[in-house]
């Protein structure tokens, strides 16, 4: 199919003052496509292929951040390269196309569309979706309204500006009304829109800005919502694999002959991860892989424990750089983090079919090209990923694992050996024992003071192992930042993301990079989840010092008035310093980052046997939050995984292993240990469009030891704090 | 291998199985009924709750042999041809998230409404406790229960 594009139409200064292009893709119906425009498509634009199924290179291709169908029946389809794991993405689209579609809400699905080298960004992750898209789709959605109207003003021969639009329908002076489905073949074929294309302003706002449910929350409470594993694909064979008892061990003889013959066995097949066993169900392939008489290599990390682990990081700190002149006082403060699974409920998942030169493959994937690729090379296709086909599925939670796509390539390893469609899936001890982590980390923080209890430096040195970068990170930074950078290693990431927001004279903040062989990937917050609650951690370390009070100080030395908003509106909702018993205590940390600021304050009691958290209040400074709910979402559950990886939660390493194996060792908060109300405050400084997935982390952590420090007298430094669990 | 006969949300099923095989394999992939999901296959993180003859239980630690002849509820059965008031209560409140782990949510507090229907938050905490949401929905979850509750009075039923 050879789409013919209609000259690019200028669009629109977006809200963020940068500019986005649309243009309609030949099609049957209205199909307006959009993207930032860094630079206009090329002439060969007009060869694109926007809706075709597949195609060669890429290099006489328009690339596009999403589109927008009308169909012929009034629905409304947004087709973007994202993935919905819970964040709340599709509802959140869907708010902005029916705001400037003038449409309801019902009326607009949202799809996520298959790997394609022609999607600018087709990443989820870095709390950008609605950052970076917001501005295409208002584009895209304002230029498909003024076509339907331009349309309708064609049909009825009267002025365009003269008409309305409303619960997807135009509307006439004289009470004429067209619905959308009946405009859509016509609007597809209007050269120049005679209405203004351009967004509203948000002050115009109807739908976005307004608490609204998810559009997907009927099908999860009626059990329709499907994942992975609940697809129709004929003639799948469930698959499980025997895994080392080490990260990354390997296979050195096995034995399937007993497992073989076990009840509705299939076949074994020998993977590079392990041996994979396919039956006619999961319980019987469950039983065969019980079977299999399989001896282990050692994995790269056998000599590494927790213990080791932290000598290395403690190592690589090195000597205390010289304090800045008129130094008095060198406060040194230490702290470790542990590594973290991201353990999201839906194990990793994969359904694939690979039929001669053809592979096909369902998964929640949070990068599906990184997929693509990476199944292509394992099939020998690395020169043509194009015969991979990646549908990404809604997730039952990322977190950031989802980056990370082995199960997609053991799926296709398997389909092509047994010549049959799979669905392998990892059993919880699978995803806790073999996945990419959170890395461990050592931090020293060296606060300088000068006379008079002024603040004259601030030294962080972090010891990380290296984190592993999904590559679409490049793309993504490149594209938000205008700044370009094809690869993101550890140390360009940590540079971008770790900042001090105080005015504490001469601060810098290294990464020590360490090389561990144990997986690595990015989390919640990435960096920030250790760099930034270290930090707030130790400014109550330094207000304790000064004899100062934390709120006080910190609205002393903040750099940023959304920061000093944020804080005041904690402080006074959260009633900062009421009288409370001995042994229970508040605690407050703030947070800027992607374009976002946030601070919490939370009350613990010491008194029982573990820290019980009594109350978290958060204020969020978003901008313009698109779906309140989804934002306040965002931030309860941030503020659980917190409250989880501060006191209870966190991974060890045994001789290369992983000890955790399911919810029963890896300690995430329950419902008795979660408050009963996380109070959150939305404050709105403009009209930007702030990041919300990760915002609500590491102020949350950081603001519970603070809590605890306050209230027992001591100083938490290593993490989590109930290293047996709660 | 045997056969086994039971209702399954309000209709009968037979099913070839070993005796031993989990009703979760046994609904997902020999009835397809999808509703409730492996999280664990051991009991600890409650993804799977149903009910059984009115209770709620693990499918995963459930031998088949052991609900013949009995009354199998998963989250397809549970509001008939409308929206059970607790499913309603979950939609009101926007609970969900990812959404993997609610239709066992959901389960267990039909079942702790069924036996406690105005539920402090000490009864909440101690009926749902063994339910794990990663996205950390917990607070929601808690408004939905009473949100529930006071519907379920006031409409003078149980659940």
């Amino acid at each position: 199919m050879a789409d013919t594009l209609e000259p690019d139409v200028p669009v629109s200064e977006g809200i963020d003052r940068r500019r986005f292009l649309t243009w309609v893709v030949a099609a049957p119906t209205l199909v307006v496509a959009a993207r930032l425009g860094l630079d206009v498509p090329s002439a060969s634009a007009a060869e694109a292929d926007v809706l075709g199924t597949s195609s060669g290179g890429s290099s006489n291709e328009t690339a596009f951040d999403l589109y927008i169908t009308l169909r012929s029946d009034g629905r409304v389809l947004a087709t973007l390269p994202r993935t919905e794991m819970g964040q709340g993405i599709t509802t959140g689209v869907a708010m902005l196309v029916a705001e400037e579609l003038d449409t309801r809400l019902a009326s607009v699905e949202v799809r996520s569309a298959d790997a394609d080298p022609r999607w600018l960004i087709q990443l989820t992750g870095l709390s950008s979706t609605m950052r970076y898209l917001a501005g295409p789709i208002r584009a895209a959605a304002a230029d498909a309204r003024a076509r339907l109207v331009t349309a309708a003003a064609h049909r009825w021969r009267v002025l365009a500006l003269s008409l309305s639009t409303a619960n997807g329908e135009v509307i006439a002076p004289d009470g004429r009304r067209a619905g959308y489905g009946e405009l859509a073949e016509d609007a597809a074929r209007v050269l120049l829109p005679e209405v203004s294309p351009l967004p509203k302003n948000p002050s115009a706002y109807t739908v976005v800005g307004q608490p609204t449910g998810r559009i997907d929350a009927r099908d999860i409470v009626t059990g329709a919502a499907r994942y992975t594993l609940d697809l129709d694909v004929p003639g799948t064979v469930p698959v499980v694999v025997a895994r080392p008892p080490t990260l990354r061990g390997t296979v050195q003889t096995f034995n399937a002959a007993a497992a073989s013959a076990m009840p509705g066995v299939v076949g074994v097949v020998q993977l590079p991860t392990g041996i994979a066993v396919a039956a006619q169900n999961f319980a019987q392939a469950l039983a065969a892989r019980d079977a299999l008489e399989i001896s282990w290599g050692p994995g790269p990390a056998s000599h590494l424990s927790d213990g080791s682990i932290r000598t290395r990081l403690r190592d690589a700190i090195g000597a205390r750089p010289l304090p800045p002149l008129f130094t008095t006082q060198t406060l040194e403060g230490r702290f470790d983090f542990p590594y973290l699974a991201h353990a999201p409920m839906e194990t990793q998942s994969c359904i694939a079919r690979v039929e001669g030169d053809r592979a096909e493959v369902w998964l929640g994937a949070q990068d599906p090209k990184y997929a693509q690729r990476e199944v292509a090379a394992a099939l020998g296709w690395a020169l043509t990923p194009q015969r991979v086909t990646v549908h990404p599925i809604r997730a039952g939670g990322g977190f950031g694992r989802r980056f990370f796509t082995e199960v997609a390539v053991e799926a296709a390893r398997v389909s092509r050996a047994l010549g049959r469609p799979v669905k392998l899936m990892w059993t919880r001890n699978d995803d806790m024992r073999h996945g990419h982590y959170r890395p461990a980390s050592h931090h020293r923080i060296l606060a300088y003071l000068g006379p008079g209890g002024s603040i004259l430096g601030w030294h962080h040195r972090a010891a990380i192992p290296t984190v592993e970068f999904p590559h679409g990170f490049g793309d993504l930074l490149t594209a938000l930042g205008g700044v370009f950078l094809p690869e993101v290693s550890s140390q360009l990431f940590f540079a971008l993301t770790q900042h001090v927001p105080y005015h504490f004279g001469w601060v810098t903040q290294e990464l020590r990079d360490v090389s561990i062989p144990i997986p690595t990937a990015s989390f919640r917050s990435v960096f920030t989840s250790q760099v930034g609650v270290a930090n707030e951690i130790f400014i109550d370390q330094l207000a304790r010092a000064l004899g100062r009070d934390p709120v006080e100080l910190r609205r002393s030395q903040l750099k940023s008035n959304r920061l000093k908003a944020v804080l005041n509106k904690v402080a006074l909702e959260g009633q900062w310093g009421r009288p409370l018993p001995l042994g229970v205590a508040q605690g407050v940390a703030v947070l800027e980052e992607w374009n976002s600021a946030i601070a919490h304050l939370i009350e613990v009691d010491v008194t029982g046997a573990t820290p019980k958290v009594l109350r978290v209040v958060i204020a969020a400074d978003v901008g313009l939050p698109i779906n309140p709910k989804s934002v306040e979402a965002q931030l309860q559950g941030a503020a659980v995984d917190a409250m989880s990886t501060t006191l209870s939660a966190g991974i060890h390493i045994d001789a290369g292993a992983v000890r955790e194996g399911s919810f029963a060792d890896y300690a995430w908060l329950r419902m008795s240990h979660t408050p009963a109300t996380i109070q959150v405050h939305l404050v709105r400084s403009d009209d930007r469009i702030g990041g919300a997935g990760e915002l609500g982390y590491p102020s949350a952590a950081a603001a519970l030891a603070n809590a605890i420090a306050r209230a027992s007298g001591t100083m938490p430094t290593r993490f989590p704090i109930l290293q047996a669990g709660a | 291998m045997p056969v086994y006969q039971f209702t399954l949300n309000g209709g009968t099923v037979s099913v070839e199985a070993p005796m031993d095989m989990p009703l979760l394999w046994v609904l997902r992939e020999l009835l397809g009924v999808t509703g409730p999901k492996y999280g664990c296959g051991v009991g600890v993180c409650g993804a799977c709750t149903s009910h059984l003859d009115g209770q709620a239980f693990r499918p995963c630690m459930q031998p088949v042999s052991g609900v013949a002849g009995r009354q199998v509820t998963t989250i397809e059965g549970l509001g008939g041809q409308g929206l059970h008031p607790v499913q309603q209560a979950w939609i009101a409140e926007d609970v969900a998230q990812c959404g993997f782990c609610q239709p066992g949510q959901i389960m267990a507090a039909v079942d702790l409404l069924r036996k406690n229907p105005q539920p402090s938050d000490a009864d909440i905490d101690a009926a749902m406790s063994e339910n794990v949401c990663r996205c950390g929905t917990y607070v929601r979850i808690r408004c939905a229960i009473k949100r529930a509750a006071q519907t379920l009075q006031s409409e003078g039923g149980g659940g």
